[in-house]
């Protein structure tokens, strides 16, 4: 069964185009269908306007509203200022689960050039049995991160997992992944890495094939060979896509909780014994904690209002710094 | 003659591939064995591959450890819910969005692309307030309400409609349809790749979503599935072979429907190129 991702559909590849053509663009926009009773506009959109204003956008303003108070034993609240941040900018916790955040990120972007990798593989031409490839490497995207956390602690255990008896068979001695301070964050990435190889491989996939096929027979009969067409042709003309993979994966990833919650054993009595719980600990993990096991929900709703200053800086950084290695054809 | 040259420089690519596949799966194979295997069996040293005896009482256990009936219904009931009113509601509005001129259109599609781009923990606290004020914690409601209302699903589905060519709809109205006649009977028919596209994705993210049910519903027969997964690593923390037997059970359902819909899946994720 061949599972064509159409061009078409691959988003990135066609963002900014020649003037000519969004003039074109534009004029046909202009003369585009439209309906003019507004009342019908009004009851189409109010279901779901509603429904977004009142569980969506105004919870964002009452959040950034609850990160200057402090929360009462029996409800209610006292404006604080900014004490809250300032707490927050002393608090060690905050910070290192932060780094740890920060780390899991990077470990995590390591993924993308084996994803890209794979990509090319797959698009070779020619190549039988994409179909069976690709189902294989999207498996781990379907499956439920409560039940790949579970999985992958099995396999992680110190006594009687796998891997460390694979280790062993090469005489290395394993150690305990998930509850040493010094492997859980390599642990976690790891997993991490599983779950979204499959995802940006997809991605990168479509935008491989909306390049077109006569940009390399050109190529070739200049004398080009596969290296070299790679690096002229291939990846300026996939770098709009691994941009967008790599922003992406960024937001993903600051935001990681379900798969380090569950891998480290928050969910657990004992949770807190395990001596690697700070060193895996990420941001929207604390946030968890702080806003809905410590009552401290002011303090929660700074963390995380924080987290979304940073992601958009993060990702604000990235567009502007897109210029220098982002080529739009 | 060329042909059968590439198909013979095909072989290292195999190789990577297949080494590539092996990993991937390997956990999810290893999760299949060891479910089967005895206590004793899963704990020694040096592990078996294959189970010595093919032992069914983990899956028994399961239910025995969590509600699982009652949480797989759980999780049905909320995906089919919240995956069926985002439908609904998302492409009334994209239509509007993308097809019918009306004051304050883009101020409120703005509205909407806001939403889209805070991250989720944003919305949790007042959520919850939300819930608990209206008593509904421990409640289906709480599962499914908030989820029925998406920003993404709007944005998705308006791309959708506006690539949609216009002359049959333009045709329906100089007929004399309505509007919402024009968007039921002719644009939706129309858009029903989109709709498959955003139905298997909200689908997937209900089933797997974590942090939402966990927060509001701690009664274990209101849970989903993923949150009593959860539960029942709490309890048996040391009895892998009833985790995985717990996580299979619980992962089955969304396999069997990717694989039966691969296409549509992974046609969706790069039309999106948007994940939870």
């Amino acid at each position: 069964m061949s599972l064509d991702v159409r061009t078409e559909t691959a988003v990135p590849a066609q963002r900014s185009r020649p003037d000519a053509r969004s003039q074109r663009e534009l004029r046909r926009r202009e003369r585009r269908f439209q309906h003019r009773d507004k009342w019908w506009g009004y009851a189409l959109i109010a279901p779901a306007g509603l429904g977004l204003a009142v569980f969506y956008l105004w919870p964002v303003v009452q959040t950034l509203y609850y990160s200057f108070t402090e929360w009462g034993a029996f409800g209610g609240t006292t404006w604080i200022g900014l004490s809250n941040y300032r707490t927050l900018v002393g608090d060690p916790e905050f910070w290192h689960s932060l780094g740890n955040t920060g780390i899991y990120t990077g470990l995590v972007l390591l993924g993308i050039p084996l994803s890209m990798a794979l990509a090319v593989l797959l698009n070779l031409k020619g190549l039988r049995g994409t179909g069976i490839y690709r189902t294989l490497y999207f498996l781990p995207v379907v499956t439920m991160p409560a039940a790949v956390a579970v999985v992958w602690r099995w396999l992680y255990n110190g006594d009687a997992g796998i891997l460390n008896h694979a280790l062993s068979l090469i005489g290395i001695d394993g150690v305990y992944w998930v509850s040493d301070p010094h492997t859980i964050r390599f642990a976690v990435a790891v997993v991490g890495v599983w779950m979204t190889v499959g995802y940006n491989m997809i991605l990168l996939l479509a935008g491989l094939q909306s390049i077109p096929g006569d940009y390399y027979e050109a190529a070739s009969l200049d004398g080009a060979g596969r290296v070299r067409q790679f690096f002229s042709i291939t990846l300026p003309l996939l770098s709009p896509t691994l941009f967008f993979t790599t922003v992406l994966s960024v937001i993903q990833s600051l935001q990681v909780f379900d798969l380090v919650y569950l891998i480290i054993g928050a969910n657990t009595q004992n949770a807190l014994q395990n001596p690697a719980y700070s060193e895996g600990q990420t941001v929207v993990m604390l946030f968890f904690q702080k806003a809905f096991f410590d009552n401290q929900r002011g303090y929660g709703a700074a963390i995380v209002c924080v987290l979304f200053v940073l992601i958009m800086a993060l990702t604000a950084v990235q567009f502007r710094l897109q210029k220098r290695w982002v080529h739009y054809a | 003659m060329r042909e059968t040259n590439r198909e013979g420089r095909l072989w290292p690519a195999h190789i990577l591939l297949s080494l590539g596949a092996v990993i991937t799966v390997f956990p999810l194979l290893w999760e299949v064995l060891t479910s089967f295997k005895s206590f004793s069996e899963s704990v020694q040293v040096p592990p078996t591959i294959l189970p010595a005896h093919w032992d069914w009482s983990n899956y028994s256990k399961v239910f025995d450890g969590i509600p699982f009936a009652q949480q797989f219904m759980n999780t049905v009931v909320m995906a089919l819910l919240r995956t069926a009113a985002q439908l609904l509601l998302c492409s009334m509005a994209a239509y509007a969005f993308a097809r019918i001129r009306f004051p304050g259109r883009g101020a409120i599609f703005l509205g909407f692309l806001a939403v889209l781009m805070v991250p989720g923990q944003l919305f949790l606290l007042p959520q919850y307030q939300i819930m608990q004020d209206l008593g509904w914690l421990d409640s289906m409601q709480a599962l499914v309400v908030p989820g029925m209302f998406s920003a993404f699903g709007t944005f998705l589905l308006r791309q959708f409609f506006m690539g949609l060519p216009e002359e049959l709809e333009e045709a329906a109205r100089l007929d004399g349809a309505s509007p919402f006649t024009v968007f039921w009977r002719i644009a939706l028919p129309l858009a029903r790749p989109g709709l498959l596209a955003l139905g298997i994705l909200t689908f997937l993210w209900s089933w797997n979503d974590l942090m939402w049910p966990l927060i509001v519903n701690t009664d274990p027969a209101k849970m989903p599935l993923s949150a009593g997964l959860a539960s029942l690593q709490g309890a048996h923390l040391t009895e892998y072979p009833v985790l995985m037997a717990g996580s299979l059970l619980a992962t089955l359902p969304v396999i069997v429907v990717f694989v039966a819909m691969q296409r549509q899946f992974i046609q969706g994720i790069a039309f999106s190129g948007m994940k939870g």
